[in-house]
């Protein structure tokens, strides 16, 4: 175990596993020479030299789709995009191609492809360039996402993302790179549509995942302190495939559920979830399940409104509450 | 275990009418189940060869529970059992009503209570009437706290500190209550508990009504149908609940509290019955004539007699009326039917020393208390509820016309 950031156990991951396969290679914009705009591919360069670390123009459509091709005939690329605004220019190969070529040809050939791209606002960064739209990815069969909150989840679910033999969008986070966390020293990879109760609990479940699942585990600690509820939290760590048994087993236990996402409400990841626990659980609930997410509006630039269009801690702790107060059992 | 009835939450098996092996066509009696109310025959509704028996003659099993094996061909594993947690019901069989029979209105669309997923299938799993209720959620939703409060309060939880009073057998012998005896006993138990009541008693000189029905019988003689004083009455409370609807109506914890008036008026008639007290409806009553009441009272006390009747003789009721008459009862009170608002208890004929004409005179008189729910009915109403009864009494042509 050592205690590092989710940077380094992301960059850990990358050269753990071009160590342990020659297939595995990088490609992306700006990730060799200036190590990438976030240097999660700090130092790889210099190790592995530019065959296996490809720096590219600003053209994503490009070298994801050279990247599916690799892929195609046996390579194991993992595609940086520098942040996850970006995929959109990719989007059809992506979508129409990644995620397709499994099914529609037979099973001809497989796309062991990892897409890695960060997500999140609250950087003054701009409608453009804060988005958090990894449900494009998560809504299409053939595609996985997994979204790490950890840095203990970010290397083992990048080590399982490139073993894996399907593409797989890992979804990091802007906010999380700096966080710090124990993370074991050996390689295990995780397992990709395994959700994890990160804390357990008696009283209501909070479902989240990236960035909001730190927010679940530090609000749980407040109103466990505060006001005595015993939250319980659920960590997705992957949309696709959905551990819904494990959002329904906690629901089953507490009776009422708030989900916290960085995405827009509407359509959102927290929609999936609630109709995932209408179905599952529906004669446990005891209140209607709540979300919390992102304002509807594209991300301000200026700061106070940034701060207030993003689901926030203090939001989430309110919806908790509520819901709460909805089965009279807050005391 | 199908649901046969509203109430109903676990029943019986008196008979098997099939053995395993038989090949089943739908529509084939299957199997005889006691509940709370009748013994009914209970058809099959798939074809198949009865592979096995699950719950012998004479046991007892809830709503849910399987009670056979059915062999359709297709040859699959039985299904598992479900464990106590999961009593949901399986595909294809009635799904259970979570509304007690008793708060289904008659009439318009019937009456949800706002209470969550978990607390109608807590309420199923305790036979609690989320009738009697009160929702602390938001707009009066029931929640979970609720029904726990709910719970601790009932009679028939365990009370672990404090030891009510019990009978003990010094001599005797104690005789189990049946399906029937237990939903009587819960019933009047939450009737007493939860409804504030008041009564009014009134009296009525009976000698034109028991003119009328000599008349009547006489007008009818040969014809099979015979009118009682009860038929009779049946009717004249009837048109006295059109007079004044809000004794037709029913109490709902909804919101802040509501009177729900009904705008069909359908007596529960009560009916001692080998198995107990029965309170099958007669619809309509104020709509129908007092021959068609004679024929489907009579019709349903033969039918409690036999064991018979249905559970949808018993629903829809909006008031109920009690008569000890013929017992020779002077007087007496009865316990409301809840969710109803009041109960009508007859008593029988007697001959009394009235002043008539400023002269002593004997005549016949009739004497009947309302028991209402004080929360919607106040005594003022009641009362004009009784002068208007008393009035169709001294006027019976009213009460046929």
């Amino acid at each position: 175990m050592s205690l590092i950031t989710y940077r380094q156990a992301l960059n850990d991951a990358l050269r753990s596993e071009m160590l342990r396969d020659e297939d595995v290679f990088l490609i992306g914009e700006e990730i060799g020479q200036f190590e990438g705009s976030y240097k999660i591919t700090a130092g790889l360069l210099a190790e592995f030299g530019p065959k296996r670390v490809r720096d590219t123009p600003i053209a994503e459509e490009g070298f994801t789709g050279a990247a599916t091709g690799a892929a195609m005939v046996g390579l194991r690329p993992v595609v940086e995009i520098m942040t996850i605004n970006f995929s959109l220019l990719a989007l059809d190969q992506i979508v129409n191609h990644a995620a397709k070529i499994y099914g529609m040809f037979g099973g001809q050939a497989r796309v062991p492809m990892v897409i890695r791209t960060p997500g999140g606002g609250g950087q003054q960064l701009g409608a453009t360039h804060s988005q958090n739209i990894e449900l494009f990815y998560a809504f299409v069969p053939g595609m996985k996402v997994v979204a790490p909150s950890s840095p203990a989840d970010a290397k083992a679910l990048m080590l399982a993302a490139i073993r894996d033999d399907d593409p797989v969008l890992v979804l990091e986070n802007l906010s999380l790179y700096n966080t710090k966390g124990e993370v074991p020293d050996e390689d295990v990879p995780g397992e990709i549509g395994r959700a994890k109760v990160t804390r357990e609990g008696s009283d209501i479940t909070v479902v989240a995942y990236s960035r909001m699942a730190a927010v679940a585990l530090e609000i749980a600690g407040k109103l466990a302190e505060s006001d005595g509820i015993d939250v319980e939290v659920v960590d997705l760590r992957s949309l696709r495939p959905l551990d819904r048994d494990t959002v329904i087993a906690s629901v089953k236990k507490t009776n009422c559920a708030v989900v916290l996402e960085d995405d827009w409400l509407t359509y959102g990841i927290g929609a999936e979830i609630a109709a995932t626990i209408s179905d599952g659980a529906f004669d446990w609930l005891d209140a209607p399940v709540r979300r919390v997410a992102m304002a509807e509006v594209p991300l301000p630039y200026a700061k106070p409104l940034e701060t207030a269009a993003l689901p926030s801690a203090d939001d989430a702790i309110t919806a908790v509450r509520e819901t709460l107060d909805a089965t009279a059992r807050r005391r | 275990m199908p649901r046969l009835s509203d109430t109903m939450t676990e029943g019986a098996i008196s008979a098997w009418h099939k053995k395993p092996g038989d090949t089943i066509e739908p529509g084939d009696v299957l199997v005889e189940i006691e509940t709370d109310k009748a013994t009914m025959e209970h058809e099959a509704y798939e074809s198949g060869v009865l592979a096995e028996i699950l719950v012998a003659e004479g046991e007892n099993v809830a709503i849910g529970a399987p009670i056979a094996r059915l062999d359709d061909g297709t040859d699959e594993p039985a299904p598992p059992k479900p464990s106590a947690k999961d009593d949901r019901p399986e595909l294809g069989q009635e799904v259970p009503d979570t509304l007690p029979a008793a708060t289904r209105q008659p009439d318009a669309k019937p009456e949800r209570r706002a209470a969550t997923p978990l607390v109608r299938k807590l309420a199923r799993e305790r036979g609690i009437d989320l009738a009697t209720v009160t929702g602390s959620g938001p707009g009066g939703r029931i929640v979970r706290a609720d029904l726990d409060d709910a719970t601790r309060r009932a009679p028939s939880a365990p009370l672990a500190t404090d030891h009510p009073p019990q009978a003990t057998a010094v001599d005797g012998e104690a005789i189990p209550f049946d399906a029937v005896r237990q939903a009587i006993a819960a019933r009047v138990t939450q009737s007493a508990l939860t409804i504030p009541t008041f009564t009014a008693t009134a009296s009525a000189d009976a000698e034109a009504l028991l003119a009328l029905r000599a008349d009547l019988n006489a007008a009818l003689d040969g014809t099979g149908t015979k009118i009682s004083v009860n038929d009779l009455l049946v009717r004249a409370a009837a048109l006295a609940l059109r007079e004044h609807p809000g004794v037709n109506a029913s109490y709902s914890s909804e919101g802040r509290g509501q009177t729900l008036v009904h705008s069909r008026v359908n007596i529960n008639v009560a009916i001692a019955s080998p198995a107990g007290l029965m309170m099958p409806v007669v619809t309509d009553a104020d709509q129908a004539a007092v021959s068609a009441i004679a024929a489907r009272v009579r019709a349903l006390a033969e039918k409690a007699a036999a064991r018979k009747i249905q559970p949808a003789d018993l629903t829809g009721g909006t008031f109920s009326l009690s008569n000890l008459g013929m017992y020779g009862i002077e007087h007496f009170t009865a316990i409301i039917n809840p969710p109803q608002g009041a109960i009508l208890a007859v008593g029988g004929v007697g001959r009394e020393v009235r002043i008539v004409d400023g002269r002593p005179e004997e005549r016949r008189r009739l004497r009947y208390t309302l028991t209402a729910d004080h929360r919607i009915i106040d005594g003022a109403l009641a009362a004009r509820y009784l002068a208007t009864l008393t009035e169709l009494i001294h006027h019976p042509h009213r009460i046929v016309a």
